[in-house]
């Protein structure tokens, strides 16, 4: 996900690939800004001029699209930098190149929420807003802890809670969220699906179905009644582990509840079968009527400031600009007409999927804007190897990261959100101004100002356009952002999408038109999601008996690029999180270094004692690659629909390490 | 929240004390042991955290039990009740009663402020050094502090002993002479088998916080109603029951005319309750004379629910002993007048904020209650009515800012004791952030004889701006110091008059009046008529009915020195100019007692007590220069001719300034 954890200087790099290794010392060194461009010579990166740099990138660029055709070229942008330059980014491969291959770490993330939700309403965004989780009478918070990963959403979490709001949250961890909850319910990993359903057969048994909303707004409800039947409380109580009564406690509450918001993160979608999860939620609101409405609502809790523009922005390889079906060739005609190039009207690859493609030589160049991906993706070893195996890498980045090491071209970029003017859009679909606070260092340049010298070097004619005129293109192609200009995105702080005229404002929820009692109005009907129960793929057995879970920590974020620069009296490294029952059964103690092992790798660790955890269950962050590698555990399967790796569910064995083992690695 | 608990387990002592205020654990998330259950389900949330202001309560237990607070101990409240240890530290730690160390399961409180000191406490303070050594000493069986004033002023000197057990005891030591101190002063003895307490036959004894017996060796305390000289004149209103009935006796109660006001209540209906204490003009006892039935009648029309009221009886102004003795000695009257207040303003629960260091009051309340429960005189539907209305006690521990009218709200919540910027006042944002009656334990007495007279019968006592009785707490000099009832309207001088006077030989040189937040009036000001608006005229006020006479051989700068001293103390700290002032001010009078010069001194105590006067949030802060201020320039104190050098046998000033 994020770029990566650059404090070596760039001459170090071959010291840095072991794998596995012990590095208990620098968490937080600081880092360095990358303010030269590098090129490899001779298999080694050194400084070049600025005109030396871009000319070879835009000349790999080039011989690629010349030898392999366009979808020979990838490109990976950013969503923590602006909605401008995720804008510029798509349109770069589009017109530039002449591809869609265009995707981001959203693919990591939450595009199974998109994908769910698009499915079910016709768009992907979360549905309600901040201020109404404040106004709720029911919260639940399914697999997620944004206590730790998403602070700013739970403090409006918080509100709504002194308001009186009912906090559940369901998760395997009794996480610090959980600590505030009226109800935890803690299920097995992956079990999501039949808990879901359950607590669907419930509500649909008790007669507390919203009928009024069912019949107005939903189909399939025949289909699905048959799909929950099976799902009884005490068969649910059987695959969850959770009490049937605190099952049904939770189905009546949320059905009862006169407003409830539905909230989830990563714990629901980075499963091999992540979409599904996402529709057997959405289900649940469906049933109740808990959508469309003000204060009731379903919440994907996105992970990255601008997670939510660089997928409005088009930078994903199936829908432009806006949400837009890159498959019609009606939405296509506006913007071949704006650029002057014929769009391709098949999908583009999916980040998973250029992984998979560089595998067969498919994919041969990738332009990577602000991406990590030897550090976020699974299976680290794999995706270093694929990455070694492309004809031209370019990384464009402000600190040279691991991905950046194996880069033929690396190109210093400025920090978008402190270093140039733009939007962003936020979870609760809000777009808002940022504006230029600092100059990027001597030598680093603007993301757009790169690519636009690129574009020029490969056959276009681009001016470098202010962040304001790219924004009004953006808003003459999209409907959605069509009212917001930048005078009015000042003046009110800030505008939620849909936002379709300049003179008005849309409700701060999404999809009121279900509740319509005209079927005109109305519009198309959300159908049941029917999907079936799938456990996690990496099955647990006598050699790897515990169930690997992974997340965040409160002070530190993704693969800490953008945290590991800081101190906090809260980190202590990477650790192992293991229940004192399954300690005492190791005979390890807190802050023993253990060996964690998969079926794809092994790593040294040190484990945290913890009551939130139970017996068979143990959890990692991947914050601190450099000590601990826990991607060297994860398992790369993925959702068919959305692309998302199953990072939640490993199957691990952990085994004491003896003290001259633990010595030896210190050693080394 | 975000709980970080601490790693230690407590005793079993421990765990007992904290369970029995609070219940047995319901899992191994509150502190219960782990079980299977525990790792797929938790409940908490708003019960759990509902449940904070029983914070005080259970750090009392703990208390009470073993004597301090360990950290095992305040990791398992912090469990029961999901607060995050440091939050409870910062609670407990506010109070002077609790101990975060080991010590000595008793502690002697030895008062030291200005009734006992006039009365001779110094040499009492010497004694204990020698056989304790310095105050907090944890060496021997018994540690000892000096105290704020104990409200035993009628009987100066006084001492305290509070030993923690099962159940804990107390024994108190009031006038203490060196031997009954010394019986005080003794190890702590072994918990005896709980004796029972004494019933009177046909009713089972009730289970109060301290047990009956005081501890061994200490003489019995005298009754309360030795506290009023005049017991069973026929004049009283508010005393008329102390010393004719068993203050643990309901019988005894309804027999002597109680709950009659009760029933007068209900058939006036809570609105008739209004008009009457309205038209009785009858003012807050507290100090601040806010009209009681303006209070009641803006609280019960607040809309938002439910409305609470509190009883402040966290009696601590230094020379006030009036609450304590009624309390003690006729405490079934509170009860009922809580529960016409509860009723009048429409509120189902009562909460009664005792100070800590009023053991026996605390046991007559605790049985009060159980046996109006018993009775259906609390509870649901009371006497028939459909009204229901329950009071629960919670016990201060030592700290004079909870009697603050809003700092009482953050104690009794589980927070800390600290005043809240008003607006919005209790009447509109409370306890808990809700409507809330506070009203002191003389105001609400007053509500009887209201009902009972009528409310135009009642204003035609007293004056006409100051209607009904009026309790004074006289101390000092005098030769029957005590409390006395009279109407309002009597003078200063009636007053002393019927306390006997000065003893021969003896003049006087000063009367405090309200205590330490009041002011210094001369003896020759005899004149001024006890109403609140004379005492206004007069530039001084009546306070809580503190009437302290200092005689000739007063040491008055070493009374300012006490005084400031004691605000320096109970200074919550919140707010700047009281933090910072009480302790300049405290600097400089030991500066001018070791004989600085008035002239360069003066100025700033001036300007130092203006800034408090006129920035401190509360009253505690506003008031902490009055009583200096008067002394400066009412009695002349450290003017340059009377200015006298500093007395022989003061201590250094390091000591004091401790």
């Amino acid at each position: 996900m994020v770029t990566a954890h650059a404090h070596e200087p760039f001459t170090k790099k071959a010291t840095n690939t072991k794998r596995g290794h012990m590095r208990s010392d620098d968490l937080s060194a600081p880092l360095d800004r990358l303010t030269r461009p590098l090129v490899r010579e001779h298999g080694e990166l050194r400084p070049a001029t600025w005109d030396e740099a871009l000319d070879r990138a835009a000349a790999g660029f080039r011989q690629g699209v010349e030898r392999h055709g366009p979808n020979s070229f990838g490109m990976l942008s950013c969503a923590r930098a602006t909605n401008e330059m995720n804008f510029m980014a798509q349109k770069f491969a589009r017109v530039v190149v002449g591809t869609n291959n265009v995707d981001s770490c959203n693919r990591t993330c939450h595009a199974p929420s998109v994908a769910g939700l698009a499915a079910a309403f016709g768009s992907g965004g979360g549905t309600s807003s901040y201020t109404e989780i404040e106004d709720t009478d029911l919260i639940i918070i399914w697999g997620g802890n944004p206590r730790f990963a998403h602070p700013i959403f739970f403090q409006h979490v918080l509100k709504g809670v002194h308001r009186g709001a009912k906090l559940f949250v369901v998760d395997p961890r009794r996480t610090s969220t959980a600590e505030w909850a009226d109800r935890w319910l803690g299920l097995n990993v992956g079990t999501d699906i039949p808990l879901a359903h359950a607590v669907g057969r419930e509500i649909l048994h008790a007669g507390l179905a919203n009928e009024t909303f069912v019949e107005r707004a939903t189909t399939g409800l025949d289909e699905y009644r048959e799909l929950v039947e099976p799902w009884t409380l005490a068969a649910a109580e059987a695959e969850t582990g959770v009490p049937a009564e605190a099952i049904r406690e939770m189905a009546h509450a949320y059905a009862r509840a006169e407003r409830a918001q539905l909230c989830w993160t990563l714990g629901i979608t980075e499963h091999h079968n992540a979409t599904d999860n996402v529709r057997a939620l959405i289900n649940l609101s469906l049933l109740t009527g808990h959508v469309g409405r003000h204060g009731a609502g379903l919440n994907p809790l996105r992970g990255q400031n601008n997670v939510q523009g660089g997928g409005d922005m088009g930078a994903i390889p199936d829908r432009l600009v806006g949400f837009q079906d890159i498959l019609d060739p009606e939405v296509r005609a506006p913007f071949e007409r704006l650029w002057g190039r014929p769009i391709q009207g098949t999908k583009g690859k999916t980040l998973t999927q250029m992984f998979e493609s560089m595998e067969s030589q498919e994919l041969r160049t990738l332009y990577v804007i602000g991406e990590n991906p030897v550090q976020s993706e699974p299976e680290t070893h794999k995706t270093t190897g694929r990455l070694r195996s492309l004809d031209h890498l370019v990384v464009q980045d402000i600190f040279l990261t691991r991905t950046a090491e194996l880069a033929d071209v690396v190109l210093p970029a400025s920090a978008s959100w402190c270093e140039s003017d733009g939007t962003f859009t936020n979870s609760e679909r809000r777009v808002q101004l940022v504006r230029k606070a600092l100059d990027p260092p001597e030598g680093a340049r603007d993301d757009i100002e790169i690519m636009c010298e690129l574009a020029n070097r490969m056959g276009q004619e681009w001016e470098r356009p202010s962040a304001e005129d790219i924004w009004n293109e953006v808003r003459s192609l999209s409907p959605m952002h069509r009212g917001m200009s930048y005078a009015r995105l000042a003046e009110l702080s800030g505008i939620q999408w849909p936002c379709y005229s300049e003179d008005e404002l849309e409700p701060s929820y999404l999809h009121s038109r279900l509740w319509s009692e005209d079927p005109e109005e109305r519009g198309e009907p959300a159908p049941f999601g029917i999907v079936g129960h799938s456990p996690p793929v990496d099955l647990l057995d006598e050699d790897f008996p515990f169930r690997l879970t992974t997340g965040r920590r409160l002070d530190d974020y993704n693969t800490g690029v953008q945290t590991s620069g800081f101190s906090s009296p809260l980190r202590r490294g990477e650790l192992l999180d293991l229940s004192p029952e399954d300690a005492a059964k190791l005979g390890v103690k807190d802050g023993e270094t253990v060996r964690v092992t998969s079926r794809r790798g092994s790593v040294l660790t040190p484990v945290s004692v913890t009551e939130a955890m139970r017996p068979g269950l143990v959890f990692m962050t991947f914050h601190f690659p450099d000590q601990v590698d826990t991607q060297m555990l994860t398992i790369d399967a993925t959702d068919p629909i959305a692309g998302t790796a199953e990072y939640k569910a490993a199957a691990v064995r952990i085994e004491r390490v003896e003290e001259e083992a633990r010595v030896s690695a210190a050693a080394s | 929240m975000d709980l970080k608990f601490l790693d230690e387990a407590p005793t079993t002592a421990e765990r007992e004390a904290v369970d029995s205020v609070l219940g047995p654990p319901e899992s191994g998330w509150d502190g219960g042991t782990r079980q299977d259950t525990d790792l797929r389900y938790a409940r908490g949330g708003h019960t759990a955290r509902d449940q904070r202001d029983m914070l005080l309560p259970a750090l009392h237990a703990v208390n009470d039990r073993v004597g301090w607070i360990s950290r095992g101990a305040l990791d398992h409240i912090c469990r029961r009740l999901t607060v995050p240890p440091a939050e409870a530290y910062a609670v407990a730690s506010f109070y002077a009663m609790f101990a975060m160390h080991e010590r000595p399961r008793r502690v002697v409180h030895l008062c030291t402020d200005i009734a006992c000191a006039a009365a001779g406490s110094s040499g009492l303070r010497d004694r204990m050094v020698e056989r304790l050594g310095p105050p907090g000493s944890t060496e021997g069986g018994t540690t000892w502090h000096e105290s704020p004033c104990l409200g035993m002023c009628e009987r100066a000197p006084a001492a305290l002993a509070l030993q923690a057990g099962d159940p804990a005891r107390y024994a108190v030591a009031a006038p203490a002479g060196p031997d009954d101190l010394d019986a005080l002063a003794e190890s702590a003895s072994a918990d005896g088998p709980v004796a029972p307490s004494e019933g009177n036959g046909h009713r089972p004894a009730v289970r109060t916080t301290y047990g009956a017996d005081p501890l061994p060796g200490t003489a019995p305390e005298a009754d309360a109603a030795s506290a009023v000289p005049d017991a069973g004149s026929p004049d009283h209103v508010l005393l008329r029951r102390i010393g004719r009935v068993d203050p643990l006796s309901l019988d005894d109660y309804r027999a002597e005319g109680g709950y009659a006001a009760l029933r007068e209540a209900l058939r006036l209906g809570p609105a008739g309750v209004l008009r009457e204490v309205n038209d009785s003009g009858l003012v807050g006892r507290g100090g601040a004379a806010f009209p009681t039935g303006r209070k009641w009648s803006a609280t019960a029309q607040q809309p938002d629910a439910p409305h609470y009221l509190v009883c402040n009886a966290d009696e601590s102004e230094p020379g006030t002993f009036k609450d304590r003795v009624l309390m003690e000695g006729d405490p079934f009257s509170l009860v009922e007048a809580m529960t016409i207040a509860g009723y009048a303003i429409g509120a189902q629960t009562g909460y009664l904020y005792i100070r800590g260091e009023y053991p026996r009051a605390l046991r007559h309340l605790e049985n009060a209650l159980a046996l109006a429960r018993e009775r259906d005189l609390l509870g649901t539907d009371i006497m028939g009515s459909g009204f229901s209305f329950d009071i629960e006690i919670r016990r201060g521990a030592g700290a004079y800012i909870c009697g603050e009218e809003t700092a009482i709200f953050g104690s009794i919540e589980g927070q800390r004791g600290e005043p809240r910027s008003k607006p919005p006042f209790p009447v509109e944002k409370g306890l808990f952030g809700k409507p809330t009656a506070v009203n002191n334990v003389e105001t609400l007495v007053n509500v009887l004889p209201v009902l009972l007279m009528g409310g135009p019968a009642y204003a035609a006592v007293g004056t006409e701006k100051s209607t009904g009785p009026k309790l004074f707490c006289l101390s000092g000099g005098v030769r029957r110091p005590g409390l006395y009832e009279m109407p309002f309207g009597a003078t200063l001088r009636d007053l002393v008059e019927a306390a006997g006077g000065m003893p021969e030989g003896r003049s006087i040189r000063a009367i405090l009046l309200g205590g330490a937040a009041g002011t210094f009036v001369r003896g020759d000001e005899l004149d001024i008529p006890l109403t609140f608006e004379g005492a206004r005229e007069a530039g001084t006020s009546l306070g809580s009915g503190v009437v302290l006479v200092l005689d000739d051989t007063a040491d008055l700068a070493s009374t300012l020195v006490r005084v400031a001293a004691f605000f320096r103390d109970e200074s919550c700290g919140q707010c700047v100019p009281c933090r910072v002032g009480t302790v300049r001010q405290e600097e400089s009078l030991l500066r001018l007692r070791a004989g600085a010069s008035p002239a360069q001194e003066l100025p700033l105590l001036r300007e130092v007590g203006q800034a408090m006067r006129d920035a401190s949030i509360c009253g505690l802060g506003q008031t902490a220069w009055n009583a200096v201020e008067s002394a400066i320039d009412r009695l002349g104190l450290f003017s340059e001719d009377t200015h006298q050098t500093a007395a022989p046998g003061d201590r250094p000033a390091t000591e004091e300034a401790r």
